[in-house]
């Protein structure tokens, strides 16, 4: 009865197609030989050329790859330990007021978000620049690594780390040498969410970067502002690229570990 | 006259050849993909029969019983009801609903809504439909509970609204997929009852699938036993008991020791077989196969007597061997006696009175012997 | 020993981002509060009063006295605010309506899809979100332009004779909207219809009802908890959206995150920018709030 019906498959295809259209049409573009974007004069990778020689975009995108390095790192620090908090200790004082600033930040304007970071900086009298970015990219992002990272805890089975306290293990060693591997892919996964935000983010690194820490998003963003350009259509295809790659990586690597796991079930199961 | 194990009350059309059934597979087989979920099968339900499909997982049961619910269509062959051919039919036109196993109790709905949940896609009027809601809560003691929601109810109270919906709209045929085997066993045990009851009362066919024996025995007039998609006996739950016409049958039924042998005799409605383990069975036979042919025997544990002395007539339905294991249940005793040839067979006493004077003891030699009609010659 | 590091070590993992948060998140609005009470000056940092602590306490009185609500009294004597206010709750609405009405049938198409393909399909609602918000915006303009490629194509085709007028329109940002944020939308719904019972469905069929009217019964009502969480995670961040607007809406269009940067960046105007992000944060509170316990119970029924 669960039939995949002609309506379900075409409102899928079309769904589909609209999420990766303009994307596509991005990519081929920024092979366009014209400058005018949207007038195809043959292919060329000249645009490539040009942007590798645009210094300022090249300093740009090295602010945003350390920014991004660090902040995902510490953010899924802090945000696995909010997991835990949320998921493992269901009463503590002001644990309604934790959650609330767990969830909020996900759905907070990134304005407002931006804004107030600005103000606290200046408010304690802090200099703006790398590390204030990197701070306020650590305080938005946390929250989205709690989030996938609880949604792992609360599926997780208990007794296996009674298990491992029942065997003497700490709760410490039970939770480095038992539920950190087991929870491990949600908490990567976590950590490469957490990158993408903070490569990705315009409005709070505008509020809270300061001189010499323009970030690629700032700067792509003035020259966008200025119109379109096939300099930039290469830089966004790059991004793309290595976001793909980064993607086909990972979905490799899960499925080769699903399959030796098939294969090591199988092997186990003749092996009886 | 005699009977295979006491006969419940005097309902038996399947053995009169006038008697019309109500539903009727007819060489159905159902493929998924290149899986036989059922395989060239047909099958006589009557009117007003509690009829039991019984086998293991994946024996083509549940299947059968979606395809009479509509939810299935079958690949070839065709499904008659009350002299219709319902292979077109949808789910939702059909005279027959279903209890899921699951219960399928929508959560967004009170108890009293789901009950009426079928009666208000007839477009019954509103006054009728509360009057027919509140006769089912009665029926189902959970007028109290009209209000709840289903994940406010026990697992017996959320089974029972779902057999309340189903029941609603007075189907010609309910469907049961495994409907106690979310309960717990003295729920169940205390459930079959009531089930019995309502079937009754109510005059209805229900058709239950089921992989519990003992639930299966208890509930229904027949019993057909599936396997890999093909029914292989349908009979009463006596009859499969007493009379299994294939190894299959016998071993998936309660406990069986079935004895290898060929026969020697045969003639007069007897039979005589000399099995590897050194019995010479004597018995009455409802067929006969030829002398010579291989054969099994097959006799239920507590239909084997255990003694020390040897029977009056060893020579035949009677063999020597050694107490193995002793299992005290309680109710009955059970010994396992190694024959002669090294094989066990299981024989339960029931034990009627609490104290004994010189029990059987491990390593003992014992006799295991046997009447000429407490076993049964299989078909295969 | 063992006690005491365990005792340590829950300790930690609550207080750590506990305080983190504490400082980092919601000391700021605070701080913003405060800030949308003072007055412009030409000064580093530009309002006054600025807290020092050699003020002492009087000093420090004596500054809170200087608070004034002016902030506000302008904010709504300028139709500006009220109306980028409002216009931002419309813009927001409708695109969050559009996006629930395409996201809809995408996430009961995927959930209906073979349950080898569902992966695959997930992924692939996620993969757009994992590019760049920033290049997805401005994607779009090189399509929506006067002179751009759906003009070009829907001329080429046939279908149109003068080019469609939808870059610097609000239709522009709807679009904007509506595809920036379809997975938010997506994904909820499709993790709500994805784990229905489908025995529900052929009970509703068993007891009477035709499949399409099982849909809008059961189904539908079922799905609730997912379109109230997909709307809330779309509606919310698109009241205060920047970007698009700032690409593809034109300079009459008023949203109030726009406004915002523009007061704070252009007219360097930091409180009465603190007062618009302060309201537009009470505006948010209720949904925000809703999100939350949607959260929470979804938590709930997780354990």
């Amino acid at each position: 009865m669960n039939t995949w019906s002609r309506f379900n498959i075409v409102s899928v295809v079309l769904g589909f197609a609209f999420l990766y259209l303009p994307i596509v049409l991005l990519v081929i573009f920024s092979f366009n030989e014209s400058k005018l974007v949207t007038v195809w004069a043959g292919f060329s990778t000249r645009w490539y050329v040009s942007l590798f020689n645009n210094q300022g975009l090249m300093d740009a995108a090295w602010v945003t790859i350390r920014v991004a390095l660090l902040s995902a790192t510490v953010a899924t620090v802090l945000g696995t330990m909010a997991a835990l908090a949320l998921t493992r200790y269901t009463r503590f004082r002001g644990r309604l007021l934790f959650s609330g600033m767990v969830y909020a930040p996900l759905v907070m304007p990134e304005v407002i978000t931006g804004l107030s970071l600005l103000l606290l900086f200046v408010a304690i009298g802090f200099d703006r620049g790398f590390v204030t970015v990197m701070l306020a990219h650590i305080t938005f992002s946390m929250c989205f690594v709690t989030v996938v990272v609880q949604s792992r805890l609360l599926s997780f089975d208990r007794s296996i780390e009674e298990a491992a306290m029942d065997l003497g293990a700490t709760p410490v060693k039970t939770f480095f040498e038992v539920t950190l591997p087991v929870i491990a892919p949600a908490v990567l996964s976590g950590w490469m969410l957490a990158l993408t935000l903070s490569l990705d983010d315009l409005v709070i690194a505008s509020f809270t970067s300061g001189p010499g820490a323009t970030t690629l998003p700032m700067k792509i963003y003035s020259q966008v502002r200025l119109g379109v350009t096939p300099e930039i259509n290469a830089a966004c295809t790059l991004l793309i690229g290595l976001v793909a790659i980064g993607v086909l990586i990972a979905s490799l690597m899960t499925k080769r570990r699903e399959v030796q796991r098939q294969r090591d079930e199988q092997a186990a199961f003749a092996g009886r | 006259m005699k009977s295979l194990g006491n006969i419940r009350r005097s309902f038996a059309p399947w053995t009169d050849p006038d008697a019309k059934p109500f539903i009727t597979f007819r060489n159905v087989t159902k493929r998924f993909g290149d899986f036989t979920a059922v395989d060239d099968l047909t099958l006589n339900i009557y009117h007003r029969e509690f009829f039991a499909l019984l086998g293991a997982s994946g024996c083509g049961k549940s299947t059968l019983l979606r395809m009479l619910a509509g939810f299935e269509r079958p690949t070839s062959g065709e499904i008659i009801l009350d002299g219709q051919d319902i292979a077109g039919i949808p789910p939702y036109k059909r005279p027959v609903n279903m209890m899921f196993q699951s219960y399928a109790l929508f959560p967004h709905m009170t108890v009293e809504s789901n009950i009426g949940f079928g009666l208000r896609q007839d477009g019954m009027p509103k006054n009728q439909i509360a009057e027919r809601v509140a006769q089912m809560l009665k029926l189902v003691k959970l007028e109290k509970f009209a209000k709840r929601k289903p994940h406010q109810l026990s697992g017996g109270q959320r089974q029972r609204v779902a057999l309340a919906r189903s029941l609603a709209k007075r189907p010609k045929v309910l469907l049961l997929d495994e409907p106690l085997g979310a309960l717990d066993k003295k729920l169940r045990e205390e459930t079959q009852f009531e089930l019995m009851d309502l079937q009754q009362e109510l005059g209805l066919t229900f058709v239950v699938v089921t992989h519990d024996q003992e639930e299966a025995m208890t509930m229904a007039d027949r019993i057909a036993v599936m396997s890999h998609g093909k029914v292989i006996q349908v009979a009463t739950p006596a009859e499969i008991y007493e009379a299994p016409n294939s190894r299959f049958v016998a071993d998936f039924i309660g406990d069986v020791n079935i004895l290898d042998g060929k026969v020697s005799a045969s003639g007069n409605g007897k039979i005589e077989l000399a099995t590897s383990d050194g019995f010479t069975v004597r018995t009455a036979a409802g067929h006969a196969p030829a002398a010579g042919s291989a054969a099994g025997f097959a006799i239920r544990p507590e239909k084997l007597k255990v003694t020390r002395a040897a029977p009056v007539d060893a020579s035949v339905n009677a063999a020597e061997g050694e107490i193995w294991d002793i299992g005290y249940l309680g109710d009955m005793t059970v010994f396992y006696v190694k024959l002669g040839s090294g094989k066990v067979v299981k024989a339960s006493m029931l034990n009627a009175q609490r104290e004994v004077e010189d029990p059987i003891a491990y390593d003992e030699k014992v006799w295991v012997s046997f009447g000429e009609t407490a076993g049964v010659v299989l078909k295969d | 020993m063992t006690k005491l590091g365990s005792a340590i070590f829950s300790r930690l993992v609550i207080i750590i981002p506990y305080a983190w948060l504490l400082f980092f998140f919601l000391i700021p609005f605070f701080i913003v509060f405060r800030i949308s009470l003072s007055t412009t000056a030409i000064a580093q940092p530009p309002y006054e009063p600025v807290f020092a602590l050699a003020d002492g306490l009087s000093g420090l009185l004596a500054k809170i006295g200087q608070f004034s609500f002016d902030n506000y009294v302008w904010l709504t004597e300028d139709a500006l605010y009220l109306n980028a206010y409002l216009s931002s709750l419309w813009i927001a609405g409708v695109s969050t309506l559009i996006t629930l009405l395409i996201g809809y049938p995408i996430a009961y198409g995927m959930a209906q899809a073979p349950r080898t393909l569902r992966p695959t399909l997930l992924m692939l609602v996620i993969l757009p979100f994992w590019t760049s918000f920033l290049i997805r915006v401005y994607a779009w303009i090189a399509i929506l332009k006067p002179e751009g490629l759906l003009n070009q194509f829907l001329i080429g085709i046939g279908i149109i004779d003068t080019p469609l007028i939808i870059m610097n329109t609000n239709w522009a940002i709807y679009i904007g909207i509506v595809y920036s944020y379809l997975p938010f939308m997506v994904l909820p719904l499709y993790s709500a219809l994805e784990k229905m019972d489908n025995t529900l469905i052929e009970a509703a069929q068993d007891l009477g009802c035709p499949q399409i009217s099982a849909f809008w019964k059961v189904t539908f009502p079922l799905s609730i908890p997912g379109i109230v969480a997909g709307c809330m995670l779309v509606f919310i961040p698109a009241v205060g959206e920047f970007v698009i607007p700032d690409l593809l809406g034109g300079s009459q269009t008023l949203m109030i995150g726009k406004t915002l940067w523009n007061e704070f960046n252009a007219n360097r105007d930091w409180p009465v920018s603190a007062a618009v992000a302060t309201i537009l944060l009470l505006i948010l509170v209720v949904p925000i709030v809703f999100f939350q316990n949607a959260q929470a119970k979804a938590e709930e029924q997780g354990r």
